[in-house]
């Protein structure tokens, strides 16, 4: 009776590591680990939010007339375009449950597209910040009486976004290897929590932006 | 008194009774070459580092690396206390002997305490305390040992290349714009080790929330478990902070943004705020895991069950989470408002409520207990008094009128000493004594044991008592030269120090030794009732011979009846010994124990 159990538990689908018991006991802590990762992202982002929300309380004036320099078309265009990929996150995820491989990588595609059409986009808007000098440094330049404040907003602005980016790019990486993987049939609608778990990770990084897009983006826009 | 030094090695002449229960058979057969087989079959092609995804491989691989930052950062608080021999600063020079306090600090904490029991004893026993066969995910269990060991030679490159002089707070505006030493490549070092932190953290909380063994019910789960959850909940919630108030430094320095910097329009308060969001949560990082192991060793050397373990347990989540509110009393004096004080110096309060829990629970246990008085048991008895001396000490700190006489001196320097070193070290000599028998399958030496702690304990406290007078007298931290009338005080505290190193290399050689010289230890030498004393030692790769399946509570020995059956013939086989006055039990001319009693 030992013999078989010892045997039971080496019998080896690719699928499932050594570690556990059943399927459901890994998708379980697969899905759970995600979860607490999240969490420590909030936290890691928290630091940025918690900085934002101190220095927009003591310079309200700089931090609306700063905000007014970002393109607000571009910046809405990009959250339609994140929008819109969680959307299409949800048909890869749906493809997995459901077993349909064309769904499946074509969300996964689809997704990773908008995904780079996103971080394109945050590339221009980049490139304009630099060539107006709006990027904290020794050659910032931003009109008094906001200067400093202003380059307060700005250090901000491109720790958030810069850190949001890295995100969407390891997130593209991620999703990348899913596009693989699934290609190869490597999931079942018994096995899939891979692609559950990093759409997970991509929903995660677009709440992020929807935050991020009216505390940067919409500051004082109601005065214009 | 009953200790296993003197020719009273009973386990390894105990033969089990005959009508054990089958669970007890199993462990003491070893294993079989069958089963190794099969094992080795899933084992990746080479046994090189990066194939190394057990847990118990990368325990011990943990082992190594934070041995090495101890003595490292021992041999920091070694020239910071000959320095202090003498009053004038003549040994080093004030910006050396800044850059030494700084390294001490950062080492020490970062690379040492935090990681120490938790990596160690944590990777090792936590599967196997849960009754799994690895954490839930091995692969990154590996991930935060590269990252340790990375952020550990950033770190080493930093100190080689004129080390860090900004304390281990790193507070801004001198370490982002002043100072001239390596703050950048030190935050990214502790940047990279925080990650290896969170990992870890991640890695338990999901172990012990999935990979639970049937019947292993979060009630009868062992009190080191509680405490490594609550331990790992501020791990993942506290330590992102830190990186990204780090990473701000790091940009502030390299590419002059002004976050914290007043000359920018920055807000060096915020730092602090951040910077002790984390660091305050930190200090139960260390001090949490300490006591969990510490519950395992009352319950073990006391053969109770611990009193009140639901409150025990609840205690280390409570502990966890008041950790989090009360941060705000590192900074009585830097400018926050006196309101933010008082609430912050009232929740410090509060969370005195768990800790007491502990230390009276703990106490409660030995009440009619029947005590040995081991090695471990030793380090668990200098804890608990040390602990409760840091402890009360830190009431004093929280209070906000003493705080003020008492801010930036040896006092305070002394309390965190009384925690951080009496509380956390000791808890963590204290659980590598008890489980060395199971990590190397070999018994360490008893009465050497027995000699290091006490004199890790006199050591101890000839160093850091004298501290707290100093502190109340007045003498700064963070000054390398002192007036004449502090000097016998501190030569006391430098005595101290040098007879605590010596307790701290004693267990590496005896240790080191037993590996290969030591007594065979046997399953459960102790004997205790966790899972991981029920398969052989050193454990099998799976760690279990066969699946476990629980069914009694944490440290209850009654529903072990080859445990109790087997004290009695230690109860009987020593009492017939003190009858005829026998020193061996060769000597003895009694009936061996007797089957099944």
């Amino acid at each position: 009776m030992a013999e078989t159990s010892v045997a039971d538990r080496h019998t080896h689908s690719a699928a499932r590591a050594h570690q556990f018991d059943d399927a459901g006991q890994q998708r379980d802590a697969v899905t759970m680990g995600m979860w607490v990762f999240l969490v420590t992202e909030i936290m890691f982002f928290g630091g940025l939010f918690a900085s934002y929300v101190v220095y927009r309380a003591l310079y309200p004036m700089a931090f609306a007339v700063a905000s007014q320099e970002l393109d607000i078309k571009l910046g809405t265009l990009n959250t339609a375009v994140l929008l819109v990929s969680s959307f299409t996150m949800v048909v890869a995820v749906f493809g997995s449950q459901t077993g349909s491989r064309r769904m499946l990588v074509g969300g996964l595609a689809m997704t990773v597209a908008l995904g780079v059409v996103f971080l394109v986009i945050k590339f221009f808007e980049y490139y304009q910040k630099y060539v107006e000098r709006h990027i904290p440094g020794p050659s910032f330049a931003f009109p008094e009486p906001y200067t400093q404040p202003a380059k307060m907003y700005f250090t901000l602005y491109f720790a958030m976004t810069g850190l949001h980016a890295a995100h969407m790019i390891v997130g593209c990486g991620l999703l990348t290897v899913l596009i693989v993987m699934a290609w190869r049939g490597r999931f079942t609608p018994e096995y899939h929590s891979p692609v559950e778990v990093s759409g997970l990770y991509w929903h995660f990084v677009d709440i992020i932006w929807i935050f991020l897009y009216p505390l940067l983006y919409l500051i004082g826009r109601h005065l214009e | 008194m009953r200790t296993l030094s003197g020719g009273w090695d009973l386990d390894s002449h105990w033969k089990p009774p005959a009508n054990r229960s089958r669970r007890a058979t199993r462990t003491h057969a070893p294993p079989r070459k069958r089963d190794c087989q099969r094992t080795c079959a899933v084992t990746p092609p080479k046994d090189w580092l990066l194939w190394i995804r057990n847990h118990k491989r990368i325990g011990l691989l943990y082992l190594v690396s934070i041995t090495l930052f101890f003595f490292l950062g021992g041999f920091f608080a070694l020239l910071i206390r000959l320095e202090l021999m003498t009053p004038p600063g003549d040994l080093i020079s004030s910006q050396t002997y800044n850059k030494m306090f700084s390294m001490h600090g950062i080492i020490m904490v970062f690379f040492f305490l935090i990681p120490s029991i938790p990596t160690v004893l944590g990777n090792f026993f936590v599967p196997m305390m849960v009754g799994a066969r690895d954490v839930a995910f091995p692969r990154l269990n590996l991930l935060s040992w590269y990252l340790f060991n990375l952020g550990g030679l950033c770190m080493l490159y930093a100190v080689v290349n004129g080390g860090v002089d900004t304390g281990w707070t790193f507070y801004p505006p001198y370490s982002a714009n002043f100072s001239n030493t390596n703050v950048a490549m030190a935050v990214t070092a502790i940047f990279i080790a925080g990650f290896s932190s969170i990992v870890t953290g991640l890695n338990f909380i999901i172990t012990i929330h999935a990979m639970r063994a049937p019947g292993m019910t979060w009630f009868r789960l062992p009190l080191f478990i509680w405490s490594l959850y609550a331990t790992s909940l501020i791990q993942v919630l506290g330590t992102p902070i830190l990186a990204i108030t780090l990473a701000l430094v790091a940009g502030e320095r390299l590419l002059h943004l002004g976050v914290f910097d007043p000359a920018y329009g920055g807000d060096p308060i915020l730092f602090q705020h951040l910077f002790w969001f984390y660091s305050h949560p930190a200090v139960y990082i260390m001090i949490l895991p300490a006591m969990g192991v510490v519950s395992e060793l009352v319950a073990t050397f006391t053969r109770k069950e611990i009193y009140g373990y639901k409150f025990v347990a609840a205690a280390s989540v409570a502990i966890a989470v008041f950790g989090f509110l009360v941060w705000g009393h590192h900074m009585f004096v830097s400018g926050q408002s006196i309101f933010a004080g008082l609430i912050f110096s009232l929740l410090s309060y509060a969370v005195a409520i768990p800790s007491a829990v502990k230390v009276f629970n703990w106490t409660a246990t030995l009440y009619k207990s029947s005590v040995s008085l081991q090695t471990p048991m030793l380090y668990a008895f200098g804890f608990i008094g040390l602990f409760t001396i840091g402890g009360l000490t830190g009431l004093f700190v929280a209070a906000l009128g003493i705080d003020i006489h008492v801010t930036d001196t040896y006092f305070v320097i002394a309390h965190f000493h009384y925690i951080m070193v009496g509380g956390a070290v000791m808890g963590y000599l204290g659980g590598i004594h008890y489980w060395w028998p199971k990590i190397s399958g070999r018994m360490y030496p008893e009465i050497w044991g027995k000699l290091a702690a006490l004199t890790v304990f006199v050591g101890f406290n000839l160093t850091f008592f004298p501290q707290f007078v100093l502190g109340y007298l007045g003498m700064p931290r963070r000054y390398h030269a002192y007036p004449d009338e502090f000097q016998v005080l501190n030569v006391m505290s430098s005595a101290g120090a040098s007879i605590l190193g010596v307790g701290y290399i004693l267990p590496m050689i005896y240790l080191a030794w037993s590996m290969r010289y030591g007594e065979k230890a046997g399953a459960n030498p102790w004997p205790a009732t966790g899972l991981e004393w029920h398969t052989p030692s050193p454990p099998p790769k799976e760690n279990f011979l066969e699946p476990p399946v629980v069914t009694w509570g944490a440290y209850d020995m009654s529903a072990q009846p080859e445990l109790v059956a087997r004290l009695n013939d230690e109860d009987r086989m020593y009492e017939a010994a003190l009858r005829v006055g026998a020193r061996k039990r060769e000597e003895l001319d009694v009936e061996p124990p007797a089957a099944g009693a």
